[in-house]
């Protein structure tokens, strides 16, 4: 249903260009999750701002965005904006700062509401009410004459789903829609995102920096580096044999419960290359245990592995059990 | 929100008393004894220390505060000497020419500075952006006299449309009253729209790279929808800062257009007064004018818990 092909984004910067995505190539069919994973400044959400158009001014895009058999970069902009909200809908990362200060809740359902399905006023105040219990939003009819301040940051995020619902889109992007939350909040936060998603049998491109998040709750995972995809995996595979050495060590980053207290966490070493400066090499190569001459000199094509639908870009793929490597 | 008018109102009451306290010392401060001023150079000592004594100017100067600030909570500002008037006879006299003016002057500010700012926050960078912050920096640097003589001689000069000095009360006759007004209100406009339109413009440009208006457009609302709901209304409270410090300024009547144009308002009564000495008008007038801004910035402070519903929950 959405396959993001060749995209590329640059922004140009005093240092020189940024390339922030480069030439990444997805798809997500219609009711499935995708999962993009990757450290933060990997270009992820440079990503879904590229598929959903709202790039600053000056960055510079490339490639095809296919959503339902139309190009999202060749739409005018009022086709666009009929697709926006309607059919495609997305859930930053800060509900802080997402919602609109001074609009109340219930307004800024309405509008979203009213604006694509030609509801009259009281019918889309009772959708809106529906939607805030649906997103387990207590007191809901409340809630409408609201301000954003006078919710929580959990509360806030599922006003904000709420919104993106409202309209049965085809497809979600959420946007790391846990990274600003409490711990205890994210659970929820996600599991709400995931039932919903199913229920509505929408298409959803969860986007997080944590591989815990996306582990039981995707059917792929795209990881992505320094703005290129480099591994690609139905989400069971990828668990079972990971063969980046990058996704292996943003999974031993995880902190872990059976640990022993005190563990030092195996962090990456090194920061992500400069996005102004590409490496002639595999990207990774700086920071990778495993890299050898050939690894700083020639970058890897992302290639299909012998598993089908897997693929990965490196040239000393992991052999063994991903487990034993951390 | 009532708790919160009813703490603002508080805040008032010594900001009222400093006001008086000022006003009254600095218009003591001014050089020349008020009885000499009454009974003129000729006078002689026994009559003025006569004079003096009446006036109660033989008190100590907190004696004398006391007296007239117990005067005014009476409702009694004084009266002056030279025309007999009450301080409250000449400023109900003068201020409906002041008020009329400010109100004309400020509505013509916003109407040309509020849709150049949106229009150019919209396409900040662009061409008519870069013209029109040129412009008003041109014209913000346009002294009143110059802008009011300049329209004189196009308007009333070249093309005869409309008069260029004199005064009609509205009451008498409102298309004739409109006329007289048009060209200082334009003048003051002329002054105020640049700075509204750079305010205005550059508190809309921080607004559009705000989260949620990426999340209005990722929603599908119209272009004039994030503009003029989601966008103008977090933008304002700047604005609104700037017109109401300007409508406290404006209404204490401006001295240079009211004079240009033989306009009978509050800056020309107080040119008057000085000029003339007249102290007690002098000081009640000034009394008045600063009572004037300081409630027109309490309209201000309540227009922010408005246009914010965090101010008005006392979360910012």
């Amino acid at each position: 249903m959405l396959s993001v092909e060749n995209v590329a984004v640059e922004l140009p910067t005093p240092r020189g260009n940024l390339r922030a995505v480069d030439h990444v190539n997805l798809t997500v069919g219609a009711g499935r999750t995708l999962g993009v994973v990757g450290e933060s400044g990997c270009g992820k959400t440079m990503l879904s701002r590229a598929i959903l158009q709202l790039l600053p001014k000056k960055a510079k895009l490339s490639g095809r965005v296919m959503f339902d058999g139309q190009d999202l970069l060749q739409l005018s902009p009022e086709k666009l904006r009929k697709l926006r909200g309607r059919s495609l809908a997305v859930v930053f990362q800060d509900p802080m700062t997402s919602l609109n200060p001074v609009l109340t809740i219930g307004t800024q359902l309405i509008e979203t509401l009213q604006e694509h399905l030609e509801l009259d006023q009281a019918t889309a105040t009772k959708r809106s009410v529906e939607l805030l219990a649906a997103v387990g939003i207590p007191a809901p009819e409340q809630r409408l004459t609201q301000y954003p301040h006078q919710l929580s940051g959990g509360m806030r995020q599922r006003v904000a789903i709420a919104i993106a619902l409202s309209c049965e889109p085809k497809l979600l992007i959420a946007d790391e829609p846990t990274t600003a939350l409490d711990v205890t909040i994210q659970a929820q936060i996600l599991d709400l995102l995931a039932r919903e998603q199913r229920r509505r049998h929408m298409a959803m491109i969860l986007i997080t920096h944590d591989l815990g998040v996306v582990a039981g709750r995707t059917d792929e995972v795209a990881v992505m580096y320094a703005g290129r995809v480099v591994e690609r995996a139905p989400t069971p595979a990828l668990f079972k044999k990971m063969r980046m050495p990058y996704t292996e060590a943003l999974l031993a980053a995880l902190p872990r419960i059976d640990a022993a207290p005190h563990t030092p966490l195996p962090a990456i070493s090194g920061r992500p290359p400069d996005p102004t400066r590409p490496l002639k090499g595999c990207s990774f190569s700086p920071r990778c245990r495993y890299a050898v001459a050939r690894c700083h000199a020639e970058k890897p094509d992302l290639a299909e592995a012998e598993t089908p639908a897997h693929q990965y870009a490196c040239f000393h793929p992991i052999e063994n059990h991903a487990g034993a490597a951390a | 929100m009532l708790f919160f008018v009813a703490r603002r109102l508080l805040y008032l009451i010594p900001v009222l008393i400093a006001v008086s306290l000022l006003t009254f010392f600095i218009a003591s401060l001014l050089p020349g004894d008020l009885a000499y001023v009454i009974l003129g150079d000729q006078a002689t000592p026994e009559k003025v220390a006569a004079l003096r004594h009446d006036m109660g100017l033989d008190q100590p100067i907190w004696i004398r505060y006391f007296g007239w600030l117990g005067n005014i909570l009476q409702g009694d500002f004084g009266r002056s000497f030279r025309t007999g008037q009450t301080v409250l006879q000449a400023v109900t006299e003068r201020f409906p020419v002041s008020f009329e003016l400010m109100i004309l002057a400020e509505i013509i500010g916003l109407a040309i500075g509020v849709p150049l700012a949106i229009v150019c926050a919209a396409r900040s960078g662009g061409a008519f952006d870069r013209f029109m912050t040129g412009s008003a920096f041109a014209m913000l640097s346009l002294p009143a006299f110059l802008s009011a003589i300049l329209l004189i001689y196009l308007f009333a000069v070249e093309l005869r449309w409309l008069p260029a000095t004199g005064y009609v009360p509205f009451a008498e006759d409102p298309a004739a009253n409109l006329r007289f007004m048009v060209l200082p209100a334009l003048t003051l406009a002329l002054a105020e729209w640049p700075g509204i339109m750079r305010v205005l413009r550059s508190d809309m440009i921080a607004t559009l790279q705000e989260d949620y208006i990426a999340l209005a457009k990722a929603k599908g609302l119209k272009a004039s929808r994030i503009l003029f709901v989601h966008a103008l209304k977090p933008s304002s409270l700047t604005l609104v800062t700037i017109t109401g410090i300007n409508i406290g300024r404006l209404i204490g009547g401006t001295v240079i257009v009211e004079t240009i144009f033989a306009l009978p308002g509050i800056g020309r009564l107080l040119i008057g007064a000085i000029y003339t000495r007249d102290l007690i008008i002098l000081q009640g007038v000034v009394l008045l004018v600063a009572a004037g801004f300081v409630v027109m910035n309490f309209i201000v402070d309540l227009l922010y818990a408005v246009l914010d519903p965090r101010i008005r929950h006392g979360h910012a």
